[in-house]
């Protein structure tokens, strides 16, 4: 089964007169567990396909499938359920609440989830070590570097298992070494947890990770091709 | 898919706790602004109580009695014709009874005081000195000669202000003057054995104290009286208990609590409540401004986070309760300190303030030098029930807001 499937998604924005084509005429399937890139240059509609397919954008048009779930049917709160328990979502900056504390921001999802306490501290040390961050549970976002700030995001994403990760532009923000070792992580992740990842960027470094290159433009899919890269292989 | 968690409302608490104190000093001002309001409602309140208690003190104290027994046309005609006899069965025995704590009857009519020099209206009061006493009559505002001492005291006693009317003085023999039941004019001759002073002029000019018995023999009615006063020591709780004395007096007398018999008074009174309500709501509508503003710009502020947290999942309605929460939170510490220190400040004032500077005005509303402020539990708790019911009224604007962001949106805000 597709972790996620898109068909002739379309969405139009209009700004004055002008009408903007975000998305134009989407098909796609992600396969379970795949590690996939979204490229093109900027105002190709990567976001706006993130967006739709992470159930925070509502296209025009088309059907949106997340695991059995029709996202494009769901009222508000059926998506912000489908959001809390189904994607994971790293955003290119401003990806942590600023009051909590590292933990308290992976233990945020699992706290509107209504997880027990003993079993979110659990699962957040855990998580935490795993993205390479054991001993900054207590530190607030500002205390953190953006490297740091990306990994806590990443680990929130993760945190619950969803069926899929969605990362728009993850490294952006980022130097190259930690740009690098971000992907290093989303890349292992992939492997040793099976979690399907789509990273939307235009980074080159980044495109190489993935196994799946999407590229767009104008909110068309141009190509679409598997590649070495270093996730798993599905 | 469609399991319906509730948050712990723990991460509310939390966030709604931390993003108070993010910007402390704009928390600190609205909180300050909370406090002084909620300061200034209960101490409003606590003013206007004292002045109301004395207000209400001081014109039972002119006549004392909370509840009065009439002769049901007395009210409209107060002459000696509508007069009744004194108390028996059950209307004596339930005067004798508890609450009732002293009482006492009073032939009261319109009558005449001449000196040699001069002559003025006043009202004649018969009485028995001993249950005036009881009943709240301070003797020591008499401030030359004597109280009367007796039911047949031969003496008459007024005030000092109609003394200086009446250009006469202690010792000095007078003449009082009223219509006997058959309309014929009946005066008599009497010396003055006291001059009282009270707190207002109108009252020294207006009662002049006689024994009952003197003043039934001069109008030739025998043992009858104009009224009886009935006191319980408590005005505040008259209604509990007046109209059992009206229904021991039978249908052929009027019963009245003083909130009727001085109606001005009365309503003063009864709407005190309202008027304290009225003034802490619009102390606080004052307040719900910088309220309404500073939770707007918190929100402003963070609508990137806010946007965040509903990507991640969060129901617009637990970002609304987490503004409210912060709302409630805010509200909660000002009510508290509020109250502490209205308490601290309103308690040592309870033993009086002098208001002599301003007080020679405010004689002619009943109103002494002396202000004592009544701290009152029920102010506190009326300010607290606006505070946080409107207050979170109040809210719901900013809140309501919050909740409605469109998470892409929020979230690409810069
Ligand atoms: N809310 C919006 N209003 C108007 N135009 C928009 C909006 N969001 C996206 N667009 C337009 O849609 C196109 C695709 O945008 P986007 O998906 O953000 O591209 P990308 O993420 O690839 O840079 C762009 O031309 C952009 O200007
Ligand atoms: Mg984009």
């Amino acid at each position: 089964m597709s972790a996620l499937s898109c068909n002739k998604l379309t969405k139009t924005f209009t700004q004055g007169s002008q009408t903007i084509k975000g998305l134009d005429d989407v098909s796609i399937a992600i396969a379970e567990g795949s590690f996939v890139c979204l490229s093109g240059p900027s105002g190709s509609g990567k976001t706006t396909l993130l967006n739709a397919m992470g159930g925070l954008d509502t296209p025009d048009s088309g059907e949106i499938l997340v695991g059995d779930m029709r996202v494009d049917q769901m009222n508000k709160s059926d998506l912000a359920d489908m959001r809390l328990h189904n994607i994971g979502f790293v955003f290119q900056s401003y990806n942590l609440i600023p009051v909590l504390t590292a933990q308290e921001n992976i233990e945020f999802v699992m706290q509107i989830q209504g997880i027990p306490a003993d079993q979110r501290s659990a699962k957040s040390r855990e998580i935490l070590a795993e993205v390479g961050l054991a001993d900054h549970e207590g530190r607030r976002p500002a205390q953190l570097s953006g490297g740091q700030q990306q990994r806590v995001a990443v680990a929130r994403a993760i945190v619950s298992n969803p069926t899929l990760v969605l990362a728009d532009e993850p490294t952006a923000n980022l130097d190259s070494v930690t740009a690098t070792q971000l992907m290093d992580l989303f890349a292992e992740l992939n492997q040793s947890r099976g979690i399907t990842f789509v990273i939307a960027t235009h980074d080159a470094r980044v495109m190489e990770y993935c196994r799946r290159l999407i590229k767009m433009e104008d909110g068309k899919i141009i190509s679409d091709q598997e590649q070495p890269g270093r996730g798993a292989n599905v | 898919m469609a399991d319906k968690h509730s948050p712990s409302a723990g991460i509310l608490a939390t966030l709604a706790w931390r993003n108070l104190w993010r910007n402390y000093r704009r928390t600190l001002i609205m909180l300050t602004a909370i406090v002084v309001g909620v300061w200034a409602m209960i101490l409003f309140s606590a003013m206007m109580r004292g002045m109301l208690d004395e207000m209400v003190q001081a014109g039972l104290r002119v006549l004392p009695g909370e509840v009065q027994v009439h002769h049901p046309d007395y009210q409209d005609d107060p002459s000696v014709v509508n007069s009744m006899s004194a108390p028996k069965g059950k209307l004596l025995q339930v005067l004798n009874t508890p609450p009732v704590t002293a009482w006492t009857t009073r032939l009261k009519v319109p009558g005449m005081i001449s000196s040699e020099r001069d002559n003025r209206g006043v009202l004649l009061l018969g009485v028995d000195p001993a249950g005036e006493i009881a009943l709240g009559f301070d003797p020591g505002d008499i401030v030359q000669g004597r109280f009367l001492e007796s039911a047949d005291d031969k003496g008459i006693v007024i005030g000092r202000k109609l003394a200086e009317r009446l250009e006469t003085r202690l010792g000095k023999r007078v003449v009082i003057m009223s219509q006997n039941p058959y309309n014929d004019v009946a005066d008599r001759g009497v010396r003055i054995v006291g001059i009282y002073r009270a707190r207002l002029q109108a009252t020294e000019e207006l009662f002049v104290y006689t024994s009952r018995a003197l003043l039934q023999k001069m109008l030739e009615v025998e043992d009858e009286i104009s009224e009886v006063a009935i006191t319980a020591d408590n005005y505040e709780h008259v209604d509990a208990w007046w109209r059992d004395i009206d229904a021991a007096a039978g249908p052929d007398l009027d019963t009245q609590p003083w909130t009727v018999l001085d109606a001005y008074l009365g309503s003063m009174y009864e709407i005190q409540g309202t008027m304290n309500v009225i003034i802490m709501v619009i102390i606080f509508i004052a307040l719900s401004f910088g309220l309404v503003n500073t939770l707007v710009m918190a929100v402003f502020e963070r609508v990137r986070e806010i946007g965040l947290m509903m990507a991640l999942g969060m129901r617009p309605q637990w970002i609304m309760y987490q503004v409210l929460l912060e709302s409630l939170m805010l509200l909660s510490l000002g009510l508290v300190i509020g109250n502490a220190l209205a308490t601290a400040t309103v308690l040592p004032l309870e033993s009086g303030i002098d208001i002599s500077v301003v007080g020679d005005g405010l004689e002619m509303y009943g109103m002494g030098a002396t202000l004592y402020p009544t701290l009152a539990l029920e102010d506190m708790l009326m300010s607290t029930l606006i505070v946080l019911v409107l207050g979170l009224l109040a809210s719901l604007i900013p809140a309501w807001r919050a909740s409605r962001y469109n998470p892409v949106e929020a979230l690409t805000k810069t």
